[in-house]
């Protein structure tokens, strides 16, 4: 028997949206093995990770918090991704939209100036995390540097900065030395949705860019300028698409919608400027585009499954000791099978009977 | 089972290799069905059909690079069994591929080395390269690199490579379609003489004139099936392409009045510098194209035919305006949209990934070049049921056949892909249309569909601009012809009086070369 892989005439429709499910379910199977390595009951592990959180109303809110900045940054990537271009530093272009937000809550705290300043914070946020992404987009056109490399490695000179400032320049002069702005306004606060949790208007934000995305890349133009340019770069020039213009473009929006959710999640949940104002969410958010199938209703779903995961891991960190580590180990796994298991949308797995060919192939 | 080959000769020999009952399929797709084979040593066999007949997946698993499904090979009356072109050379069978396999940064006899198994010292196979490629007139210099060698050159490095293992059977995979008339008479030169030595060749070609020229054999292949095995020296050009198509071929001519007297693509003194290093300099290209004429460009791949199509394309940019002129717009710094508005319209030569996206329906790469001029888009939006109704008119007016009513375009077959986005452009009525090797690799069918399009267009007045290597289809459809060498354009001439002696004389780059002589005396002097 052989196995071999056979490319489809056509790609597979079905398969494309039982890849992700696929996926997920071999997840499922390698996180078992591992909670019984860990000497824990893995159906028990299971539980508290993904169904307990959904029994509570708080949980669910809260997964929705965390899917937010998820969803955001990953529609943005999403596009770059589309169009082959690899934006890996939305973590930093977050970080810098809640540095530029928050410039405005620092400098108006305590004032009192009036409506104005959320708005302002939120575009401060947009342009903030843009500006930052135009420097890898602009190597990459200028001088052909890869954007993989700087994008990534400009995530930590934006961490040190935030960083700097936090314990610098912005730290709360009552804040007893922890590095930390005071915290911010209630007109420098995006306000909550209800009386009680901590979902906030950021989550409508997000649903309108998912809705937004799907209208671009499915009706306009431009999305089909995108599409086209990562799926046949030739053919986009031929075309008469400028992909230089395009890895800006990407960039630019990508970027933006990476600051706004920076900003969103300062000006929110967290309410001041501190380090560790990210779990993680501009890599999480990588995953998130993928197992969206880089679709903005598909990322809706994947981002609200990787918050699920979030909330999950801490409550099986209170209450089965399970470390909390393993949500990364969780999500680095997703992403594995998820790439793994596109591959059959363009192929099919064949068993093929040939004795006297593995004989060779032995020999 | 066995084939009863009427071979010039008494068949008292046993033939060198069998292929019986030979099966390969993908899937439910069988791309050769049950095909018996029988080559002689001291025997020219031509394989015959269009493409996707099945004859490269038939030299391929007689090369080793496929497995059959099912069949057996037989050579010199024992089965063979061969896992791997390696297994294949070390019997005695060589191949001599279509695409070449060298690397353009390396030398003759470095490209030449890595593609050999054997043991032997560079110093004595660069020798051994020499002595062979004098011994069959095949001139190669083993320490240039591949980059600076033309087509035909690169060629005899595949040929002097595959002789280098003084091959029993040697399999020429249309070998001819790169090279000029003249070179092709030096190639047929060194076959004749490989016969002579008592190899076998099997040679494939879909040119019918050749195969009677130079084969003994032939063995015609249609739909993966053998249609029959004949000798092509009794059989007319005519027979031999019924037998091919399994049909009559419909005639391409001329309609309508063709007025010739506005120039509506000019291209004046065009000088460029290619982005890839191993790229053409085109070198001040002027020539017009009138109003209802087609104007054929001849030439030799890879001699600035690529460059010449992005300049005018707007792929690449011209260093001045005035370089191009579309219906007397000055066009050169245009972009491809821009172009496209003029009233233009581009068919580039490759199909997949440059002429469409491959993995996008029809309805999509209706809009990729339908976006710029065909209100497919209002306000930035996707107008779709006007992209789809472009498909459904290009089907209906092109006979485009397809399996659903809007697939992705890598599963339409050459044929049908070609004309999709022939048809696509034609659709749009453009003023001007450029067209590269606009029937290359489509079954004769889709050409003929292809070409008489073409001359429709230009007897409404457009101008058409043809970049072709077949000089057959050139002489069917253009009315002038020019020939593209090293990046120079030759001025073009009548299609009548365009014969092949005198296009493969400047294909070869004879007049190019007498205009640099009186170049360079017009400033000694």
């Amino acid at each position: 028997m052989q196995l071999v892989l056979e490319k489809r005439v056509e790609r597979s429709t079905k398969i494309a949206i039982l890849s992700p499910l696929l996926a997920i379910a071999l997840t499922l199977v390698t996180m078992s093995i591992l909670f019984a390595i860990l000497g824990k009951n893995p159906v028990m592990a299971l539980y508290v990770y993904f169904v307990e959180p959904l029994t509570d109303s708080f949980t669910l809110m809260e997964i929705a918090v965390k899917a937010t900045p998820l969803v955001m940054i990953a529609v943005g990537l999403s596009l770059c991704y589309l169009a082959n271009v690899w934006n890996i530093g939305a973590e930093g272009q977050f970080i810098m939209g809640a540095v530029c937000g928050s410039y405005l809550a620092v400098v108006t705290n305590g004032t009192d100036p009036g409506p104005w300043v959320l708005p302002a914070m939120l575009v401060m946020g947009a342009a903030g995390g843009a500006l930052w992404a135009m420097i890898p987009a602009l190597c990459k056109v200028r001088y052909g540097a890869n954007e993989i490399l700087t994008s990534l490695m400009l995530v930590y000179v934006a961490d040190l900065i935030m960083d700097y400032l936090v314990r610098g320049p912005w730290r709360d002069p009552k804040g007893m030395n922890f590095p930390t702005t005071a915290s911010f306004d209630p007109v420098a606060t995006v306000p909550t949705l209800f009386e009680t949790g901590r979902i906030h208007w950021g989550a409508l934000a997000a649903l309108i860019v998912v809705a937004l995305a799907t209208v671009m890349l499915g009706r306009t133009i431009k999305g089909f300028e995108i599409r086209v340019v990562g799926a046949a770069p030739r053919a986009a020039r031929f075309a008469g698409f400028n992909s230089k213009k395009l890895v800006v473009f990407t960039f630019a929006v990508s970027g933006a919608l990476a600051g706004l959710a920076g900003i969103i999640e300062v000006a929110g949940p967290v309410g001041v400027l501190q380090p560790g104002i990210s779990p993680g969410y501009g890599f999480t958010a990588i995953i998130v585009a993928f197992l969206g199938r880089l679709n903005p209703v598909g990322i809706l779903i994947a981002g609200l499954f990787l918050a699920l995961t979030f909330i999950g891991g801490e409550g099986a960190q209170i209450s089965m000791k399970i470390p909390l580590d393993l949500t990364k180990v969780f999500q680095g796994i997703l992403l594995f099978y998820v790439l793994a298991c596109d591959s059959l949308i363009l192929y099919r797995i064949r068993l093929i009977a040939s004795p006297k060919k593995a004989a060779h192939g032995t020999a | 089972m066995v084939n009863a080959v009427p071979v010039s000769e008494p068949s008292a020999r046993a033939p060198l290799l069998q292929a019986i009952a030979m099966t390969k399929r993908y899937g439910t797709f069988a791309a050769n069905d049950s095909i018996d084979l029988d080559l002689y040593a001291g025997e020219i066999h031509a394989l015959l059909g269009e493409n996707g007949a099945g004859k490269s997946t038939l030299v391929k698993t007689m090369y080793g690079l496929i497995q059959p499904t099912s069949g057996e090979l037989r050579w010199m009356g024992e089965k063979l069994e061969l896992t791997g072109p390696s297994d294949a050379r070390s019997q005695g069978i060589a191949m001599v591929f279509q695409h070449f396999s060298l690397f353009d940064n390396l030398t003759v006899a470095e490209n030449v080395a890595l593609g050999l198994d054997g043991v032997e010292s560079f110093a004595a196979m660069s020798a051994r390269l020499a002595q062979v490629s004098r011994d069959y007139g095949l001139p190669l210099d083993p320490n240039r690199e591949v980059w600076r060698l033309s087509v035909g050159e690169r060629q005899r490095i595949e040929i002097v490579r595959a002789l280098m293992q003084n091959p029993k059977l040697l399999i020429l995979d249309e070998p001819t379609a790169v090279l000029t008339p003249q070179e092709a008479d030096q190639l047929f030169t060194v076959l004749f003489r490989l016969k002579s030595e008592g190899r076998a060749l099997l040679y494939i070609s879909h040119k019918l004139d050749e195969v009677k020229r130079l084969c003994d054999t032939a063995t015609i292949l249609r739909g993966g099936k053998k249609i029959s095995t004949c000798d092509p020296r009794k059989e007319t050009a005519a027979s031999l392409a019924r037998m091919m198509v399994g049909a009559e071929i419909g005639e391409v001519k001329a309609t309508g009045a063709r007025a010739t007297t506005i120039p509506r693509l000019l291209i004046q003194d065009l000088s460029l510098t290619p982005d890839d290093p191993h790229g053409v300099h085109l070198k001040n290209i002027s020539i017009e194209v009138k109003g209802g004429e087609i104007l054929g460009i001849a030439g030799v791949a890879g001699n600035g035919q690529d460059e010449l199509f992005a300049a005018l394309s707007g792929e690449r940019l011209a260093p001045r305006e005035g370089n191009i002129v579309i219906d007397s717009n000055a066009a050169g710094g245009l972009s491809v949209t821009a172009r496209r508005k003029l009233g233009a319209a581009f068919v580039p030569e490759e199909r997949l990934g440059h002429g469409t996206a491959p993995r996008m329906k029809l309805s999509e790469n209706a809009l990729l070049t339908g976006h710029a001029a065909s209100h497919m888009v209002k306000h930035g939006f996707v107008d779709k049921p006007k992209t789809l109704e472009t498909v459904d008119k290009t089907t209906k007016t092109f006979d485009v056949r397809k399996a659903k009513r809007d697939p992705e375009a890598v599963s339409l077959s050459g044929g049908n892909l070609q004309k999709f986005i022939v048809g696509r452009e034609i659709l749009r009525e453009p003023g001007v249309l450029v067209v590269s090797q606009p029937t290359w690799g489509v079954d004769a069918g889709a050409a003929a569909v292809i070409r008489q399009a073409l001359l429709d267009l230009s007897s409404r007045g457009s101008a058409v601009l043809v970049i072709s290597q077949d000089l057959d289809e050139l002489a069917e459809i253009a009315d002038r012809i020019a020939v593209m060498f090293h990046g120079h354009l030759s001025p073009p001439v009548a299609a009548h009086e365009a014969t092949r002696e005198k296009l493969g004389l400047l294909m070869g780059g004879a007049s190019a070369e007498a205009d640099a002589r009186e170049a360079s005396h017009a400033i000694g002097a």
